[in-house]
């Protein structure tokens, strides 16, 4: 792919942006890069959200068709590829900017929609019922009966600090990064900062660590920091994994640059030279933005041997992921790192002090990596004012599941968990919320009642709820907490690492137990039913044996959902064990099925498939289920032409 | 194959172990799976016994023994997906086509692969067949999407 800017562009920020960017830009270059701002443009600028999420909802098949609607209409306006605002649910978006007029968005555009919704928009005619909302502007004409971005219900409860440039600049072009402010915190950190006075900065600034674990982010730098060595490391850890967590994921997608500007703030704080991106390999368009955005820095000289003339040299190298969900945990990382498998070890030593290869690392998440610049532009106090007492700054979450809307949001912490819940739009309608769930396969369901907790590491824990890394799933009474207990529980099993026997083996007799009881029994012969009570008993101590003997994080928080399930959900539980029933008709085996004898007209042709001779009767009348014959396949529903066969 | 694997052998000449995970994702990447020849001749390479390098790569979920199929199928397995279906979806193909996760049809036909999350949690469930997605997916337009496939 060609480079999204020209030569001129290119010369004209290596020469006068990037050597002035630690103090006040002249007043004529500032004025220059309101163009690059897209503030000041003389022809169409059409901009489309492409990420992981939006290509899967054919955002590529609509970039083709307005790249065609373009050339066939020998239309004079430029096609920009931007990254995610987080609305996935009204993905693909595409924005239209007139010259004089402020840049508004449309929802939904499938490649069919392009033909309609730009020869209106390009004629000054929008049609409000695709138009999502409009960018405030000062010196631009706004459109009417379109509302503001700070006024949409999505935006006006975000504090979008980290994502501010999400969704809004080009990812794939430096340029955009530095004319929007990038870099500025990275030229002034050189310029005045020594490594101590970073460290000391992020540590008052009390920025914690996003990845789940909540341990003070400029402590651990200054551990390394203070450790005497001839060799450091930076590692920055994008190895998301939990199922239903995607922001870090879309955070590198929109923005990469604001991740490797806090790379090498964070390197040059712990004095590295070296820093790594450990990011899954399956994540494509993840990867290929990141080594776009890394070789850009290369070229602009704010990577590699000297950095702005400060005699900091650093080199970033990506490294691709095989894909383990024990590598989230650090040890296990920097053993994959090694090239062998990823198993954690026992703390202490940290990584700290002996990490890659026995060398002090640093290993940190994405999100608290894209904290680092503003921290360092801003100031400590700036960033110590946003938040809660001990909890300070904001946190992106992605919100998934059983919800209105899909998407990622970025709120203060402080703000309560059924903000999260608001964002989203709440349920589908017509559905009630049960719970909330944070934090994947080692987070907990959090009832409606114990919502109003603030989003805060200490408030949370003391409830026993995890933040986790940030991933929501929202659960309504569609959902059965067996069956999503087992599911994160088959999770561990298969991603447990098999180093220390408590969540080798606990993990799969945990499954086991969870399965039984979601599970009909195939015959009555044996000691099914005494097995399933004995499992049952047996279930919580192994969890509190579990929690308290594994070896890592995963092991010891893998039974959380699970017990706090069986806490706050314990009826649910009682009623697949004795009642052999599942409410929200998920554990398919316990199905009962019936046949509505209104709609039946005897024709045999369920009886003839059913496996257990269940259904019996007299041709050319209605038939009928023997409840204790039937295992629940479903068999008889799907083949049923009549729809007279329904379950409880 | 033996030319493809030298080849990149070569790329990574004068290497140690923290270069084995590359050098495994790229013939995997460039041959379609890990076969016995290409973990010896790494093995070799690298002076690392053969189990080694079978236990790592056994280890990671990435990498894949079987070639794939024509038609490679990849099923989310994500929460949102789990919740929305994904399981009858799996399961479907998984009795259908008598293949388990990171395993190919005899015919060569189909291959499964079960991911932990696409991030397109907002169209569950989702399969990609070749690249190519499927969204808000039921048994019964996954049959009609295989059977194509099957005609074809």
């Amino acid at each position: 792919m060609d480079t999204p800017y020209t030569n001129t562009d290119r010369s004209f920020f290596a020469e006068k942006v990037i050597p002035n960017l630690h103090s006040e830009l002249p007043h004529d270059i500032s004025e220059k890069l309101f163009s690059y701002r897209h503030e000041r443009i003389s022809k169409p600028i059409i901009f489309i959200g492409i990420s992981t999420s939006s290509i899967v909802a054919g955002a590529l098949r609509t970039y083709d068709a307005i790249k065609n609607y373009i050339d066939e209409n020998a239309i004079n306006a430029d096609l920009v590829r931007v990254g995610s605002l987080g609305m996935c649910s009204f993905e693909p978006i595409v924005e239209v900017q007139l010259p004089g007029k402020s840049r508004v968005a449309f929802r939904n555009v499938s490649a069919d929609d392009v033909p309609s919704i730009l020869d209106g928009a390009l004629n000054n005619f929008i049609q409000s019922d695709v138009a999502l909302f409009q960018y405030p502007s000062s010196i631009l004409e706004l459109w009417p009966d379109v509302p503001l971005i700070n006024e949409h219900p999505f935006f006006a409860k975000q504090n979008r600090l980290l994502l501010r440039n999400s969704g809004v600049i080009n990812p794939e072009s430096i340029i955009d990064y530095i004319a929007c402010g990038g870099y500025s915190a990275l030229a002034k950190t050189l310029r005045q900062y020594t490594c101590d006075s970073v460290c000391k900065t992020v540590e008052e600034s009390g920025l914690r660590g996003r990845g789940g674990g909540g341990f003070s982010t400029g402590v651990k730098w200054r551990k390394a920091l203070t450790f005497p060595t001839n060799e450091r490391y930076f590692i920055c850890n994008a190895d998301e994994s939990d199922p239903g967590a995607f922001m870090d994921r879309l955070l590198i997608e929109s923005d990469p640059h604001r991740i490797i500007e806090g790379i090498i703030i964070s390197s040059y704080a712990i004095s590295a030279n070296k820093a790594f991106i450990y990011i899954r390999n399956r994540y494509d368009l993840t990867v290929k933005r990141m080594e776009t955005a890394i070789k850009q820095a290369y070229d602009f000289g704010l990577l590699g041997y000297n950095i702005l003339d400060s005699g900091f040299s650093l080199d970033i190298t990506i490294k691709r992921g095989p894909e383990a969900y024990v590598c989230g945990e650090e040890t296990a990382l920097i053993r994959s790192l090694e090239g062998k498998r990823g198993m954690p070890s026992i703390k202490p030593p940290y990584p700290t002090e002996v990490g890659f290869n026995n060398k002090p690392t640093v290993v940190n998440n994405v999100e608290t990596i894209a904290n680092i610049p503003d921290i360092l532009l801003n100031g400590a106090t700036w960033f110590a004012n946003i938040g809660t007492q001990n909890s300070k700054g904001t946190k992106i979450f992605s919100i998934n599941g059983k919800v209105s809307n899909t998407c990622m949001v970025e709120v203060s912490m402080g703000e309560s968990l059924s903000t999260l819940v608001e964002l989203a739009g709440g349920v589908k309608p017509d559905q009630v919320l049960k719970a909330i769930h944070l934090g994947g396969p080692s987070g907990v369901s959090v009832t409606p009642d114990e919502m109003d907790v603030p989003i805060d590491f200490d408030e949370l824990s003391s409830k026993g709820i995890s933040m986790g890394s940030g991933g929501v799933q929202i659960l309504d009474e569609t959902v059965c907490m067996v069956d999503l207990s087992k599911y994160f529980m088959h999770f561990i099993r298969n991603e447990s690492c098999g180093k220390c026997i408590p969540c080798r083996e606990g993990s799969n007799r945990m499954y086991q137990i969870l399965d039984n009881i979601s599970r009909r029994p195939y015959s009555n012969e044996g000691h099914n039913t005494l097995e399933r009570f004995k499992g049952v008993i047996n279930l919580e101590t192994l969890a509190e044996v579990m929690k308290d003997t594994s070896l890592c994080g995963l092991g010891q928080t893998a039974p959380k959902p699970l017990l706090k399930a069986l806490k706050s959900f314990r009826d649910e539980f009682e009623e697949h064990i004795f009642d052999r029933k599942c409410k929200a008709g998920v554990c398919r085996d316990l199905r009962t099925f019936y046949i509505d004898v209104d709609k039946c007209t005897g024709c045999t042709a369920c009886a003839k498939k059913c496996p257990t001779n269940a259904i019996i009767g007299t041709p050319r009348s209605p038939y009928f289920i023997v409840e204790e014959k039937c295992i629940g396949c479903g068999v008889c529903q799907t083949t049923c032409k009549f729809a007279a066969v329904f379950f409880k | 194959m033996k030319e493809k694997v030298n080849a990149i052998l070569e790329m990574y000449s004068h290497s140690g172990r923290d270069s084995l995970i590359p050098i495994l994702q790229e013939i995997q990447e460039q041959v379609g799976c890990l076969n016995e020849d290409a973990v010896v001749m790494v093995g070799k390479h690298l002076n690392i016994p053969t189990s080694k390098i079978y236990g790592l790569a056994t280890f990671y979920n990435q990498f894949r023994f079987e070639k794939k199929g024509k038609h490679h199928i990849q099923a989310c397995n994500g929460t949102s997906c789990r919740m929305n279906g994904s399981k009858w979806i799996i399961d479907y193909i998984e009795k259908n086509l008598k293949i388990k996760n990171g395993q190919t049809t005899r015919n060569g036909l189909f291959s499964l692969e079960v991911l932990t999350c696409m991030g397109a949690c907002h169209l569950g469930p989702v399969i990609s067949i070749n690249g190519e997605y499927h969204t808000e997916l039921t048994p019964v337009k996954l049959k009609s999407i295989l059977d194509e496939l099957i005609i074809e």
